[in-house]
């Protein structure tokens, strides 16, 4: 029978050569026979196993026999006849809701220029009113709903999304109220997280949060002339001065009360500043616990679009951040490039993904409205309306955006070795470049794939010089405010 | 296992299941061959897997995405890396508007 290598990458660290499968998402060494035996199985022809054998010197065909049998068993090698897996069927059963997404304003108090909720790139139909604030009614309904969806889960997330988030406090108050009494009846612990451009954050807001024990990640995007360039008040005048203190004011406090560490989120746009710089800033001079860059999303016409040059700075700046990540894992002492951080993780557990993420899987939106969405990112997209908090979850929408979602379907990705972490990425993204959430995103692959590359390098050189290192992602990381939503606000 | 040290917890437990389970344990991967008009011909399907035409080889706006994309056809379609890297700028969505996609000349 033929075998052939599946798709995997080789690369080197530290002098020994590793391979990452993408059908299993395993990460192994190789020796020099397993070497040999995966090059030879990588050629168009393949091996015929287990005739190849037969003109193997004898002295080293026990050897290759074992190394061949091992590298099946990673999913390394395969043979031709291996029943192609598409994609599975979903389980019949709705799956069990882990997360809770709520967009309790779709105000906002800033107009940053790249927003993609407000900006040329929102999806929603600006001919029809919305209500600007959910009510506490509505959000109740959207709670009762997670704790009756979410099966045996025993830990729920809520997380508060906007607009600016915290202009509708009163219901993020009532909310939390809502979800800890439910919680205590149920036996399920809820924990809270929200995004937030940090301009309303006062005292006693942040002794909620605090109190609350809520994950927080402020939208900033560096340095006071980075931040002001597309993060400004509807008058164009910069934010940066109205939430340093306030920050400042929230890292305090998390810190000498109990909180839960506190992260930066940069999006960036064409003529970023240098990302080391940023990252300096953010975490060394303001005091973030970990700092997370994402590209903005855009159409590519848009002017802050991040051109290919761009792209290519981004990756060199990507590369110097990691390095610092490693020299500090390597001294076993936590670096705040979070980007990294959960790259790292997925690569340790050696996850595979089927979809790109929990869209709704474990996860959906809720609008101000109390429509259901996929996540956060669809709320008010009529097009991708899954059902209202008061009926239900659409089930049958809602397998059909997976089944359109579900990495089989995107032929590209099937080649692809940095699939089993990417599987296409977000289908936000996808939706504003093709028109169509269940596309892979084509135009981010070259940059997927470096970043992919560079994060096995790192993982690899982590093993090699401090492997205990790696133990902190054997349960959920710690480092990241999960789950790590970007803010429009 | 000899040959490939297990690194991360996926390899570790793949490794473990051989041991457990001889022959048990098999990795499900999904197909790898690249699909494409040049390498599968797929005689006229009209829906795919999640009934619309998306993943299909066969219909023409799917070819001019699979030539563009994955397969790298420069003969016959402009090739989007260097010469032409906005020719299909006028079409946001193949299945819907792929009548929209531009002609070049080059
Ligand atoms: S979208 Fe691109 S990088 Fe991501 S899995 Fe698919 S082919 Fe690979
Ligand atoms: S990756 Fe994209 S689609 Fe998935 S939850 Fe995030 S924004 Fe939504």
């Amino acid at each position: 029978m033929i075998y052939r290598a599946a798709i995997h990458r080789t690369f080197e660290a530290g002098g020994q050569t590793f391979a990452y499968s993408a059908a299993s998402g395993a990460v192994v060494a190789l020796d020099e026979t397993s070497q040999t035996v995966l090059k030879r199985c990588a050629t168009p022809d393949g091996v015929d196993h287990p005739r190849w054998l037969d003109w193997a010197p004898e002295e080293a065909r026990h050897t290759q026999r074992e190394a061949f049998e091992e590298l099946v068993g990673m999913g390394l090698v395969r043979s031709e006849f291996e029943p192609a897996l598409t994609a599975d069927p979903l389980p019949e059963s709705a799956f069990p809701l882990q997360t809770l997404v709520l967009n309790v304003t779709n105000k906002c108090n800033l107009s940053c220029s790249y927003c993609y909720e407000f900006g040329q790139d929102r999806l929603s139909d600006s001919t029809r009113a919305r209500a600007p604030r959910m009510s506490d009614e509505t959000a109740r309904a959207s709670l009762d709903m997670l704790f009756e969806r979410s099966g045996r889960s025993r830990d729920l997330t809520v997380t508060f999304f906007g607009g600016e988030t915290l202009l509708n406090l009163d219901t993020i108050r009532a909310s939390v109220d809502y979800s800890e009494r439910r919680g205590r009846e149920t036996g399920k612990r809820v924990s809270f997280a929200l995004t937030t451009n940090a301009t309303l954050l006062d005292e006693a807001t942040i002794a909620f949060l605090v109190e609350h024990r809520f994950g927080v990640n402020i939208s900033i995007d560096g340095a006071q002339s980075d931040h002001d360039r597309h993060r400004t008040f509807k008058s164009g005048k910069g934010s940066y001065a109205v939430v340093l203190p306030r920050i400042r004011a929230l890292l305090a406090a998390m810190r000498g009360r109990g909180g839960r560490p506190v992260g930066a989120r940069v999006t960036l746009t064409r003529g970023m500043a240098d990302l080391a710089e940023t990252y300096r800033h953010l975490h060394d001079e303001v005091g973030f616990e970990s700092v997370g860059f994402a590209p903005v999303t855009s159409s590519s016409e848009r002017e802050f679009a991040l051109p290919a040059e761009e792209m290519d700075r981004l990756l060199r700046g990507f590369t110097a951040l990691a390095e610092e990540y490693v020299a500090a894992a390597i001294e076993d002492r936590q670096h705040g490039f979070s980007n990294l951080h959960d790259l790292l993780g997925e690569l340790h557990r050696g996850v595979s993904k089927a979809h790109p993420c929990g869209a709704a899987l474990g996860l959906v939106g809720v609008s101000t409205e109390g429509q259901i969405s996929p996540c956060h990112r669809f709320v008010e997209s009529d097009a991708h309306v899954m059902g209202d908090v008061k009926t239900g979850i659409d089930e049958k929408l809602r397998a059909e955006f997976l089944r359109a979602g579900h990495v089989a379907q995107k032929i590209p990705c099937h080649s692809c070795f940095a699939r089993p972490h990417c599987a296409g990425g977000c289908y936000h993204e996808a939706h504003v470049r093709y028109g169509d959430a269940g596309s892979p995103n084509l135009h981010a692959c070259d940059w997927i794939r470096a970043w992919t590359a560079l994060g096995l390098e790192c993982y690899a050189r982590i093993w090699l010089a401090n492997p205990g290192y790696l133990d902190r992602f054997e349960e959920r990381p710690k480092l990241a405010v999960r789950p790590s939503l970007e803010t429009p606000a | 296992m000899n040959h490939l040290r297990p690194i991360n917890r996926k390899a570790a437990a793949l490794a473990q299941a051989r041991l457990d389970q001889p022959g048990a344990a098999r990795v499900l991967m999904l197909v790898d061959t690249p699909y494409g008009c040049s390498t599968v011909f797929a005689p006229g399907w009209e829906v795919d897997s999640s009934g619309g035409t998306y993943g299909l080889c066969q219909p023409i706006e799917r070819d001019l995405y699979d030539c563009y994309h994955s397969c790298y056809w420069p003969a016959q379609v402009p090739d989007s890396l260097t010469n032409f890297p906005s020719w299909t700028k006028t079409c946001g969505s193949p299945v819907q508007d792929w009548s929209q996609v531009d002609l070049v000349f080059p």
